[in-house]
C-alpha cells in the first residue's frame, strides 16, 4: 500500500485516498501513523469526516442503542453538552500536547497533532456503529458482549492516539509515554485554569450587575 | 444511583458551572401533593389517592375517661385491635365495628396471679399468638409477660442470661412478635445483637438476624491510627438496633431499622425480611431501595432519611412502612417496587405529628399517632382498589383479569410505572411477547424486557428459519462461485494454448 503512493491526485481523489488511509492507520499505526504527515498521506478533510462522524454516531447512539444499554434521560439532555464531551476534551489534548512536545523537539505541528488524533478515532466509528445495531438484538444476560466491544472500541483508539503522537513527533516509545502523562497534567491545568477565569469573569460580571442595580435604586 | 448522569462528564459539569454563574437564582416551589410515587428516575410523580382519611378517633371518640397518653404499639387480629396506651399503663382492647367505628371492649390495668407486679410499666407492644394468649412488652418491669385471654399470668420472659450481656444493663423490652408455637422474638433497647429469641418453655435461644455492620475503608484506616484515647470517641462500627418487627402471615419477620444518611444514598435497604435462620430475603428489584423518601434534603423543618417507626405486610404481600420523620406511609410490593407514598407532619386528617405504630385489617390501615393520641383509620379508594386487584388477580394466576386491572389503573395514573410493568407481565404470561415488550421498554425494565425478548427472537427465528438459512447459504455460495468462475476465466485466460495463438 505505501508503495502505490500516486503524485498529481486529484482533490477528490486525493479526500478519498486519504479517507482509506485511516484503515490502514487503524490496522498499521506506527507504519500509518508515520506516512500520516511525513509522506503526506493524510488530510484535513479526512480527520475533519472521521470527527464529524464520531460525533454523529455519539448522537445517534442515544436514540438507537437498546435501552438495555443507555438509558437517556432525554429532559436533562443537552445536545450540545454531549457533543462537548468528545469536542473540549480533544481541544484541550491538541493544544496540550502541541504546546508540551513543541517544547522538547516534537516535530508535530499543531494541525498535525489534530490530524493524527483525528485519524485515531477510526476505530471508534467503525466498532460502535455495527455495535448500536447489534446491542437491539440481546437481552440482559448476554450483555456482557456490548460492554466488552464497546471498551475494546475506546481502548483500541486510546491506544491509536499514544502510536500516532510517537510517530508524528518522531519520540522514542519512553519519551512519548512520559508526553503522554504530561499532555493529561497539562489538560487538568487548563481545565483549572479556566475553572478560575470563569469564576472571576462571573464575578466580574456580577460586580457591575450589583452596581448598576444599586444605581437604580437610588435614583 | 447509576443512571442521571450516565453520560455527563466532568467537563459537561465544568461548563454548567460556568453557565450556572450566569444565571440568576431561582427558587423552585412546587405544589404538595398527598399522594405520589418514584418513577425509574427518581422525580417525583403525583399519584391519586389510593387511600382517604375515614376517620380520626381520638379519646373522646372512642368514649375513654382517662385519656390515651403516648401511646405506642398497636396489633390487630381479627377484627380486634389491641393498643398500648403506655402513659396510662394500661391495655385497651378495641373492637372494629366499620372503619369509622372502634368500639372499647375492655381496659386492662393489671393482671391476675403472677410474682411479679400486677400492673404494667409503659407496655410499648402487644401480640397475640395463634392460641390467642397474649404477649406484652412490659418495658419498665423488665419482662415479657405471656397471659391467656382474659389476663391471667402464665409466663414471663426476662432478661436473657448471655455472657456478651453487660450485667449492668436494664432489660427494656421493646417490641415483639409472636410466632405460630408461641416462640417471642423481641427488640430491646440496648441490645444491637439482632433480635433476642426465646423457645416457647421461656428459655432465651439466642439472638438472630443482627443487621450487617458496614463502614467506610478510610475510617477504618484512622481508627487504625488513633490512639486509645482518640479510638474510644469515635464511632464504634456496631450494628443498629431494629425500630420495629412484623410477623407476616407465613411467619416471616419484617423488621425495620433507621438508617444513616450514607446506608440511604448507597441505596441499602431501611427493611429486612428475616426467616427462620435470621438471613434477610427482602426482594428488591424496584429501581430505589425499600426506604421511604428518596430526597433527604431538609423541608419543613425535617430533613435526613425517613426512620421506618413501624410496618405491616397485608396478605397480597405489600408492606406498608410508617415514617416517622416526615409522617408518611410507604407501601411496597413482593418485589420491593414502591406501591404509593402518602402523608405528612402536620394536624390536618391524615397527617401525623408523631405516628408511632401501623396495622391492617384487610385492606384498611390504622395509624397511631403518640403525640395526637389519636388512631386514624384509612380506607382504600377506588383507585387504591383497583391496584390491589390487579395485584391480586396476578397472584392468583388470573393474568387476564390483572391486566384488565392494571390498563383501568393506567388510565387513571398514566405515571404509574406499576402499571405499565404490571400490564406487560399479564401479557408475558398471555405470550403477547412483542407487546410485553413494548409496555417494559416504556418503563426500563430490563430483566423483564429481556425475558420477553428472548421468548420474541425463538419465535421469530423459528418462524423464517427457511429465509435465515437461505440467506447465510447465499452469502457462503456466492463470493465462492464469483471465486471459482473468475479462477476459471484466469485459467482460461493464461492458458498456454491462447498465448501461443496470440503471440502469432
Amino acid at each position: 500500500m505505501i508503495a502505490n503512493v500516486r503524485e498529481n491526485l486529484t482533490p477528490k481523489e486525493k479526500y478519498i485516498d486519504s479517507l482509506k488511509f485511516a484503515l490502514y492507520c487503524t490496522t498499521h499505526p506506527l507504519d500509518g501513523f508515520w506516512d500520516l504527515t511525513h509522506e503526506k498521506r493524510g488530510t484535513y478533510a479526512a480527520a475533519n469526516t472521521i470527527l464529524a462522524l464520531a460525533l454523529l454516531i455519539r448522537i445517534l447512539k442515544l436514540r438507537y442503542t437498546s435501552f438495555l444499554f443507555m438509558e437517556v434521560y432525554w429532559e436533562d439532555l443537552n445536545i450540545f453538552m454531549y457533543l462537548a464531551s468528545i469536542v473540549f476534551p480533544l481541544t484541550l489534548w491538541v493544544l496540550g500536547n502541541w504546546g508540551l512536545t513543541t517544547l522538547f523537539d516534537g516535530k508535530g505541528r499543531l494541525g498535525q497533532v489534530y490530524m493524527a488524533t483525528c485519524y485515531a478515532f477510526t476505530p471508534y466509528v467503525l466498532i460502535q456503529f455495527p455495535l448500536m445495531i447489534f446491542s437491539n438484538f440481546v437481552t440482559v444476560q448476554e450483555a456482557e458482549f456490548y460492554s466488552v466491544v464497546s471498551l475494546l472500541s475506546l481502548v483500541y483508539s486510546a491506544l491509536l492516539i499514544i502510536a500516532a503522537m510517537g510517530q508524528i513527533h518522531e519520540y522514542s516509545a519512553g519519551k512519548n509515554l512520559l508526553f503522554v502523562v504530561a499532555t493529561l497534567f497539562a489538560m487538568l491545568v487548563m481545565i483549572f485554569i479556566l475553572m478560575i477565569f470563569f469564576s472571576m469573569v462571573a464575578q466580574g460580571i456580577a460586580y457591575f450587575i450589583s452596581l448598576g442595580k444599586e444605581l437604580m435604586f437610588r435614583m | 444511583m447509576r443512571k442521571k448522569n450516565l453520560f455527563i462528564r466532568t467537563l459537561a459539569a465544568f461548563i454548567g458551572v460556568s453557565v450556572v454563574l450566569f444565571q440568576p437564582v431561582t427558587a423552585c416551589a412546587e405544589e404538595k401533593h398527598y399522594t405520589y410515587n418514584y418513577d425509574y428516575w427518581g422525580d417525583v410523580q403525583e399519584s391519586p389517592d389510593l387511600y382517604s382519611v375515614s376517620k380520626v378517633l381520638t379519646s373522646s371518640e372512642l368514649g375513654l375517661d382517662v385519656k390515651l397518653k403516648n401511646p405506642q404499639g398497636l396489633f390487630a387480629v381479627g377484627n380486634s385491635l389491641y393498643l398500648c396506651d403506655s402513659g396510662n399503663n394500661r391495655i385497651i382492647e378495641l373492637n372494629r365495628v366499620s372503619p369509622e367505628k372502634l368500639e372499647v371492649v375492655r381496659v386492662v390495668d393489671s393482671i391476675k396471679g403472677g410474682s411479679g407486679p400486677a400492673t404494667f410499666n409503659n407496655p410499648t407492644d402487644i401480640s397475640v399468638s395463634e392460641d390467642g394468649n397474649i404477649f406484652i412488652a412490659d418495658q419498665g418491669n423488665a419482662r415479657i409477660l405471656k397471659v391467656d385471654k382474659d389476663f391471667n399470668y402464665l409466663m414471663e420472659f426476662i432478661k436473657p442470661t448471655d455472657n456478651t450481656l453487660d450485667p449492668a444493663l436494664v432489660f427494656q423490652p421493646n417490641k415483639l412478635v409472636v410466632d405460630t408455637a408461641e416462640r417471642v422474638y423481641c427488640i430491646a433497647s440496648g441490645i444491637n445483637k439482632g433480635l433476642v429469641k426465646y423457645e416457647n418453655d421461656g428459655t432465651f435461644s439466642g439472638f438472630v438476624g443482627a443487621t450487617p455492620v458496614s463502614f467506610e475503608w478510610t475510617d477504618y484506616i484512622w481508627k487504625k491510627l488513633a490512639s486509645q484515647e482518640q479510638r474510644a470517641k469515635l464511632e464504634s462500627f456496631v450494628p443498629t438496633e431494629y425500630e420495629n418487627i412484623y410477623m407476616d402471615y407465613e411467619g416471616f419477620i419484617y423488621a425495620t431499622k433507621a438508617r444513616t444518611e450514607d446506608q440511604a444514598r448507597s441505596d441499602e435497604n431501611a427493611v429486612r425480611k428475616l426467616n427462620l435462620m435470621g438471613d434477610d430475603i427482602l426482594v428488591s428489584n424496584g429501581n430505589w431501595s425499600v426506604g421511604g423518601d428518596l430526597y433527604l434534603g431538609s423541608g419543613g423543618g425535617y430533613e435526613g432519611p425517613s426512620i421506618l417507626t413501624d410496618v405491616t405486610v397485608m396478605d397480597n404481600d405489600i408492606y406498608v412502612c410508617l415514617d416517622r420523620n416526615r409522617g408518611r406511609l410507604f407501601a411496597y410490593d413482593d418485589q420491593g417496587r414502591m406501591v404509593f407514598a402518602f402523608g405528612g407532619n402536620g394536624n390536618m386528617d391524615g397527617y401525623f405529628r408523631r405516628p408511632s405504630a401501623i396495622e391492617h385489617i384487610g385492606h384498611e390501615l390504622y395509624v397511631v399517632d403518640s403525640l395526637d393520641c389519636s388512631i386514624t383509620s384509612f380506607v382504600p379508594t377506588e383507585f387504591g382498589n383497583l391496584v390491589y386487584s390487579a395485584i391480586e388477580e396476578f397472584d392468583k394466576g388470573n393474568y387476564e383479569a390483572s391486566g384488565n386491572y392494571w390498563q383501568q389503573v393506567m388510565d387513571q395514573n398514566g405515571n404509574y410505572d406499576l402499571a405499565y410493568i404490571g400490564i406487560g407481565r399479564a401479557l408475558l404470561r398471555q405470550e403477547q411477547y412483542k407487546d410485553a415488550m413494548k409496555y417494559f421498554e416504556l418503563k426500563y425494565d430490563r430483566e423483564n424486557y429481556s425475558k420477553a425478548y428472548k421468548q420474541y427472537r425463538k419465535e421469530w427465528v423459528e418462524a423464517h428459519i427457511g429465509w435465515i438459512v437461505a440467506i447465510i447459504l447465499i452469502l457462503f455460495l456466492v463470493p465462492l462461485t464469483i471465486g471459482k468462475i473468475k479462477s476459471i476465466k484466469w485459467q482460461i485466460d493464461n492458458a498456454d494454448i491462447f498465448k501461443v495463438e496470440e503471440n502469432r
